[in-house]
C-alpha cells in the first residue's frame, strides 16, 4: 500500500501535512492540541513547484533502499508491507536520507531522528492525509514502487 | 471636466466580517492559500490579518480551516434603522456612485417574493385508497420527452427517455469550469438523464457525452456546427433565461481562454456577446423556420426544445412555440440562476415558474395541443418536493442548475461574474477550476439525483400513485395554503380543506 498524489487536483492547501502531524505523536487527530500544545511534525511534506503541488510521501518500495541501508535496524517492514521506523533505534546516521530516491525520509527538527510516513498504521481507517484531502487528490493504492 | 479622481476612499463599510478565533488559529495558512479574493494574509512573522471588505462570504476558508477558527459574520450595521432604506440599498448606491456602472450579480433572484412551491401541499392516501410502499412495489419514474403526436400518426417522432424526470440545466463552458461539465455530463449519463451544454459549444473532451446532451443554439450561435448538432440528444433553442429575460449575454474577453475560444469558435480573449434577441427570430413564424431548419439539418432525428423565460402572457407565447413545431418547451421561472446578470433585471423581471407552468399547461390543454410538446420547468427548484409539485402542476420534467451547483460545492455567494469562484465552479481560471475533482463531482451529482428519486418515489407512494405519468398535471394532488382565490385560480388548484 502507498499513498499517491494526483497533482492535477492538488490544491496545495496543506491540510494533508496538518492532519498528518495531528495523527502522529499521540495527538489522535486533534489538530488544535497538536499545534497549540504540542510540537507538530508532519511525516510527509507538501511540495510546491511553479503552478504545481503534490504531497511527497513514502512509496513503501518493494525493495526499499532505506530498509536495506539502515545500519541500526530502525527501519522495518510490517506484515502489511508498510515501511515504518522505530525511532528509538535511529542513530541519526541519515543513510536513509541519502538513499531514498524520493527524498522522503527526513530528520525531525525536534529530535534529529528520522520520521517518515507509516500510513497511520497505529490508527484505524485510511491514512489521515487521504481522508482529509478536500479534493480527493490523494489516493491509497495497493502495491509499492519497484526499485 | 477634469480627470477622474483617483481616491481609493469608499463610503461603505464591509458587508462581512471575518472572525478569527485566536485561541483556535494555528497559523497554518490554509485560509490564505485558498482565498482567491485575497481576504486573508499572513506576514513572514506569522501575523494574520484580513481585508474584510473583500470577503464575499463564500465560506471556503471557514470550511477548510482545520480548527474551525474562522466564522464569517455580517459586519455590524452602522446605518440608522430604516425600514425603507435598508443597508443593501444604501450600499448599492455607494457602489454605483463610485463606479458609474450597472450593478452585476450572479445566481438567482434572492428577493423575498412569494415562493408558491412553499404554499402548495401534497395529498396522501388514507383508507379510501391504498398508499404504496416504494420499497416493496415497483415505482415508475421513467419519463418520455417529445412530441407524443396524435394517436393515429404512423410516423414515430423523435423522443427522449429519462429514467428520472430531472435534468441538468444549461450552464456553458466559460460560465462554469470544464470540471463542472465533466461532473454533470457523466452523472447524467450514468443516471439515465440529460445535461445541457449551454451556449458555449461542446468541449472536445466531452464529445462522448454528446448523446446525453441538450446542445444549445442561442443568439450568439457560439460553437454551433454540423458535428455539434449531430452529436446530441436534443437541440435547444434558447430564447431567454429566467434570471435575465430580454437580456443577452456577455462573457468578458478575460474569460475567453484558448480552450473557451476553440469550443465557442471565436477569437481568444475577445468578448463573447450574445445579442438580446436572435436576429433571425422576430416572430413565431421566424421561430418556426429555425426549428424546421434544425430538424432538417439533423434529419428529423432529434427533438427540438425551445427555452423561454417565464414572462407576462407566457401562455400565448408557449402556444406559439408549440405551433411553431417545438417538441419540448422549457419555461424558466424568475428564480432561475445566471453566471452574470444586471442586478435590477434579475431581481425585477419575470414571473414565478409555478404560475407560468400552470398557465402554460392549461392553455395548451385548452387548445388541444398539449400532447404535441413536453413541458420542462426550470428556475428555482430546490428539492424533490418542488419537483413533484412542478410535475403535478403540469411539467413533464424539470431542469436543475443551482441545486446541481450546490451539490458540487456552491455556497451561493452570488459572485459568479467575478471569475474568482473559490469553489472552482464559475471560473475558467485553471488554478481555481482544479478545485472541483470531477470524480467527486460525478459522485455528488449522482447522489443528489438518486436521493431526490427516492424521495419522489416516497411521495408518489403516499399519494397512491405508482407511475410519474399518473401525477403529471394531476393538480387534484395539490392544495394551496395561504393563497388568495385568484392565485388558486391561476394555479388551477383547490385550497386546503376543499
Amino acid at each position: 500500500m502507498k499513498v499517491i498524489s494526483i497533482p492535477e487536483y492538488c490544491l496545495g492547501c496543506g491540510l494533508c501535512e496538518i492532519y498528518c502531524a495531528a495523527q502522529h505523536d499521540g495527538y489522535n487527530g486533534n489538530v488544535l492540541k497538536a499545534y497549540k500544545k504540542g510540537k507538530p511534525a508532519p511525516r510527509s511534506g507538501l511540495i510546491k513547484f511553479s503552478q504545481m503541488s503534490w504531497l511527497n510521501t513514502c512509496m513503501h518500495c518493494d525493495d526499499a533502499p532505506c530498509l536495506n541501508a539502515c545500519i541500526s535496524g530502525a527501519i522495518k517492514r510490517d506484515e502489511n508491507g508498510i515501511i515504518y521506523i522505530d525511532e528509538n533505534r535511529c542513530v541519526k546516521c541519515y543513510t536513509c536520507v541519502m538513499v531514498c530516491p524520493y527524498g522522503h525520509a527526513q530528520p525531525s527538527s525536534e529530535s534529529g531522528r528520522i520520521i517518515k510516513c507509516d500510513l497511520c498504521r497505529d490508527s484505524e481507517g485510511i491514512p489521515a492525509c487521504v481522508s482529509h484531502c478536500p479534493n480527493a487528490a490523494l489516493k491509497l493504492v495497493q502495491g509499492g514502487a519497484e526499485q | 471636466m477634469g480627470a477622474p479622481l483617483n481616491t481609493g476612499f469608499q463610503m461603505g463599510t464591509p458587508v462581512f466580517k471575518v472572525d478569527r478565533d485566536p485561541d483556535r488559529c494555528i497559523q497554518c495558512g490554509v485560509c490564505v492559500n485558498q482565498c482567491a479574493n485575497e481576504v486573508h494574509h499572513m506576514d513572514s512573522d506569522s501575523w494574520m490579518w484580513t481585508e474584510d471588505e473583500k470577503c464575499v462570504a463564500c465560506q471556503r476558508c471557514a470550511v477548510l480551516c482545520p480548527t474551525q477558527a474562522i466564522s464569517i459574520k455580517d459586519f455590524p450595521v452602522i446605518f440608522r434603522e430604516n425600514s425603507h432604506w435598508g443597508s443593501a440599498s444604501i450600499r448599492e448606491i455607494y457602489r454605483q456612485a463610485e463606479s458609474g456602472g450597472v450593478l452585476l450579480t450572479g445566481m438567482g433572484n434572492p428577493r423575498p417574493y412569494k415562493n408558491y412551491f412553499d404554499h402548495l401541499l401534497l395529498n396522501a392516501s388514507q383508507v379510501t385508497n391504498p398508499s404504496i410502499d416504494p420499497l416493496r412495489e415497483p415505482m415508475e419514474l421513467t419519463t418520455y420527452l417529445g412530441n407524443k403526436g396524435d394517436l393515429i400518426s404512423q410516423v414515430e417522432k423523435p423522443y427522449l427517455k429519462l429514467k428520472i424526470p430531472i435534468m441538468f440545466s444549461a450552464m456553458s463552458f466559460g460560465s462554469v469550469s470544464l470540471n463542472v461539465q465533466k461532473s454533470l455530463s457523466a452523472a447524467a449519463e450514468e443516471m439515465g438523464t440529460f445535461w445541457n451544454t449551454g451556449e458555449g459549444g461542446l468541449h472536445q473532451d466531452l464529445k462522448e457525452f454528446g448523446p446525453c446532451a441538450f446542445v444549445q443554439v442561442a443568439s450568439g450561435r457560439f460553437g454551433v456546427h454540423p458535428g455539434y448538432l449531430a452529436n446530441s440528444a436534443a437541440i435547444e433553442i434558447k430564447i431567454g433565461q429566467g434570471a435575465k429575460p430580454g437580456i443577452g449575454g456577455h462573457l468578458p474577453g478575460e474569460k475567453v481562454s484558448e480552450e473557451v475560444s476553440l469550443t465557442r469558435m471565436i477569437p481568444a480573449w475577445s468578448d463573447a456577446i450574445s445579442p438580446a434577441p436572435h436576429h433571425d427570430i422576430y416572430s413565431i413564424e421566424d421561430l418556426d423556420q429555425l426549428i424546421e431548419t434544425l430538424k432538417v439539418a439533423t434529419g428529423y432525428s432529434k427533438p427540438i426544445a425551445v427555452k423561454v423565460a417565464a414572462v407576462h402572457n407566457i401562455g400565448a407565447i408557449a402556444s406559439g412555440i408549440v405551433r411553431a413545431g417545438a417538441d419540448i418547451v422549457v419555461i424558466d421561472g424568475f428564480r432561475g440562476s445566471t453566471g452574470a446578470a444586471p442586478m435590477r433585471i434579475r431581481d425585477n423581471v419575470g414571473i414565478p415558474i409555478e404560475i407560468a407552468l400552470a398557465q402554460v399547461d392549461s392553455r395548451l390543454r385548452d387548445e388541444g395541443i398539449r400532447q404535441q410538446a413536453s413541458l420542462v420547468a426550470a428556475g428555482g427548484i430546490k428539492n424533490s418536493a418542488d419537483v413533484i409539485k412542478a410535475i403535478a402542476l403540469g411539467a413533464d420534467a424539470v431542469y436543475i442548475a443551482s441545486a446541481a451547483l450546490v451539490a458540487l460545492g456552491c455556497h451561493m455567494c452570488q459572485m459568479c461574474f467575478t471569475g474568482k469562484c473559490n469553489w472552482g465552479l464559475a471560473t475558467t481560471n485553471p488554478e481555481l477550476s482544479k478545485r472541483l475533482n470531477p470524480e467527486i463531482g460525478i459522485q455528488r451529482a449522482k447522489n443528489l439525483l438518486a436521493a431526490w428519486g427516492h424521495e419522489i418515489q416516497e411521495m408518489m407512494g403516499g399519494m397512491g400513485i405508482n407511475a410519474i405519468d399518473s401525477l403529471r398535471g394531476n393538480r387534484l394532488m395539490l392544495r394551496g395554503i395561504g393563497l388568495n382565490s385568484q392565485e388558486l385560480d391561476l394555479l388551477g388548484i383547490k385550497s386546503v380543506g376543499d
